[in-house]
């Protein structure tokens, strides 16, 4: 399975829709994901790719770390196994 | 109804450990918040808190006292001594009947458990101290205070996360009010500053890694305390039969569930509260000087917090003085209300505003006056401490110079 596709099975998990109904341009927000979901989406993204992820709840957006959609996300997981895999 | 005073007060926290050293140090705008030194810390991605520095614990406790106590035990014993032996009070038999202990805390043993759970699990070992359940339960603390004092009242042990302590000294007030009990020794303490304590913590992503700075712009999240305060609650017209030195006097409390989420904190919730406690403490949104606020500088709890004080307070928020002594001895959970009830008490009867150190930014969503960095020395009347746990239980409690 790609980075994308583990990654909308994550979101999809979270908030009860099926990995079809989880467009890639999609935003947190449209899905419904609030802050405990999104949480525990990293937490997921963390055990998934064993990478760790840059994120404080109080500053969601500070951390480089781009969650505005789905896509952003999954770009931003690759930069983070590329970075931290070697 | 029983008219309530407080007769003593004790404490040992990351700003000192004693009352005057903790005040001192308010006062100072003194920062008690540095890096954590415990094993494993290196493991952890936040490593700062407000840690009691050189705190030996044989310093203070014989090994038999060790063998029992787990830190959260120590830190109340300690404040509970310093309080008691201020209050004066002589507990006979009558008075030892009538005098309880109620003490808050969130993780209770929770360094032992920590310990036993690595001896077993990672070490491998198959037999723990025989002393571990007695270390652990959340009681140990209110039954060692209960057994070094000889006091056979109503005692137990309240757990309401960072609520605690406000809930726990609300109960202790409640029971001196109606007549249960004459005398009761009341607050709070957590030793959550452990690995795997820090460790729970760090998975909600809501702790800062470089400081605490209630209702600053650049907050980014709270700082774990640890430590206890303790406070002798005494039916007013016994504390002045005796000459007995009275602080303040506790003239309200109040508790409410949010009912809503386990996390998020509510507005309504925590302004209902507030207004609450004033219409029990039967004083108007003027007559309030000082809020001693949660202030966890979380991005949610202080924006929150502020907008609940306007909806409670109206035009007199823009009056009153508000602090978070978080930022000098950090988050101290269910040990929180307790310590912060200090700096209460200071207010009304020193007139010793409390500062709210680290703030470098006003935050358009925390447009109150929150006494930044530098303390003040101003009258006030009456004053207020909130309190507004994970699980949306809330306790504000109010108190007035006497």
């Amino acid at each position: 399975m790609s980075v994308e596709n583990k990654i909308i099975a994550i979101i999809a998990e979270q908030v009860f829709l099926e990995p079809g109904e989880v467009p890639p341009t999609a935003t947190l927000e449209e899905l419904g994901v609030d802050s405990m979901a999104l949480v525990e989406c990293i937490f997921a993204i963390e055990e998934q790719f064993e990478v760790q992820v840059p994120f404080n709840a109080n500053q969601p957006n500070a951390s480089g770390f781009d969650i505005s959609s789905v896509k952003s996300i999954v770009a931003a997981v690759e930069v983070l196994i590329l970075e931290q895999k070697q | 109804m029983n008219r309530v005073v407080i007769t003593g007060q004790g404490t040992i926290n990351a700003l000192g450990k004693n009352v005057a050293e903790t005040l001192t140090a308010m006062s100072n705008s003194t920062c008690g918040i540095g890096p954590l030194d415990f094993p494993n810390v290196d493991r952890l991605s936040v490593q700062i808190g407000g840690q009691i520095q050189k705190y030996k614990a044989q310093d203070w406790f014989g090994r038999q006292e060790l063998s029992l106590y787990d830190p959260f035990t120590q830190y109340a014993v300690i404040a509970a001594n310093e309080a008691i032996s201020q209050s004066g009070l002589d507990f006979s038999d009558e008075l030892s009947l009538n005098t309880g202990v109620v003490l808050g805390t969130a993780g209770g043993g929770l360094v032992t458990q920590d310990q036993n759970y690595r001896s077993v699990y990672e070490d491998g070992k198959n037999r723990v101290h025989p002393f571990v359940v007695p270390r652990l339960m959340n009681n140990a603390a209110a039954s060692h205070v209960s057994m070094i004092h000889g006091l056979r009242g109503p005692s137990f042990t309240v757990a309401s996360a960072c609520a605690s302590s406000n809930h726990g000294m609300g109960q202790a007030y409640h029971m001196i009010r109606s007549g249960m009990a004459k005398v009761m020794v009341t607050g709070g303490s957590e030793a959550m500053l452990c690995f795997g304590g820090m460790k729970a913590w760090e998975g909600l992503r809501v702790m800062s890694k470089d400081g605490c700075r209630p209702f600053c712009a650049t907050r980014n999240g709270m700082v774990q305390g640890e430590g206890a305060a303790v406070f002798v609650f005494e039916e007013y017209e016994h504390a002045k039969a005796r000459g007995a030195n009275i602080l303040a006097e506790m003239i309200g409390f109040a508790m409410t569930s949010d009912a809503s989420d386990i996390v998020m904190p509510s507005r309504t919730g925590a302004a209902n509260t507030i207004r609450l406690a004033l219409k029990d403490a039967n004083v108007t949104p003027e007559d309030v000087g000082y809020i001693n606020a949660h202030g966890t500088a979380t991005a949610a709890n202080d924006k929150t917090e502020c907008a609940a004080i306007r909806d409670a307070l109206g035009v007199a928020a823009d009056k009153v003085m508000v602090s978070s002594t978080k930022a000098m001895h950090g988050h101290i959970i269910g040990g929180t209300g307790g310590v912060e009830l200090l700096a209460v008490i200071a207010a009304v009867k020193d007139n010793m505003i409390a500062p709210t150190i680290n703030h470098v930014k006003t935050d358009p969503e925390c447009n109150l006056d929150v006494v930044p960095n530098v303390a003040r020395q101003k009258r006030v009347k009456v004053a207020i401490s909130n309190a507004f746990a994970f699980g949306g239980m809330n306790a504000v409690l109010a108190i007035k110079a006497i």
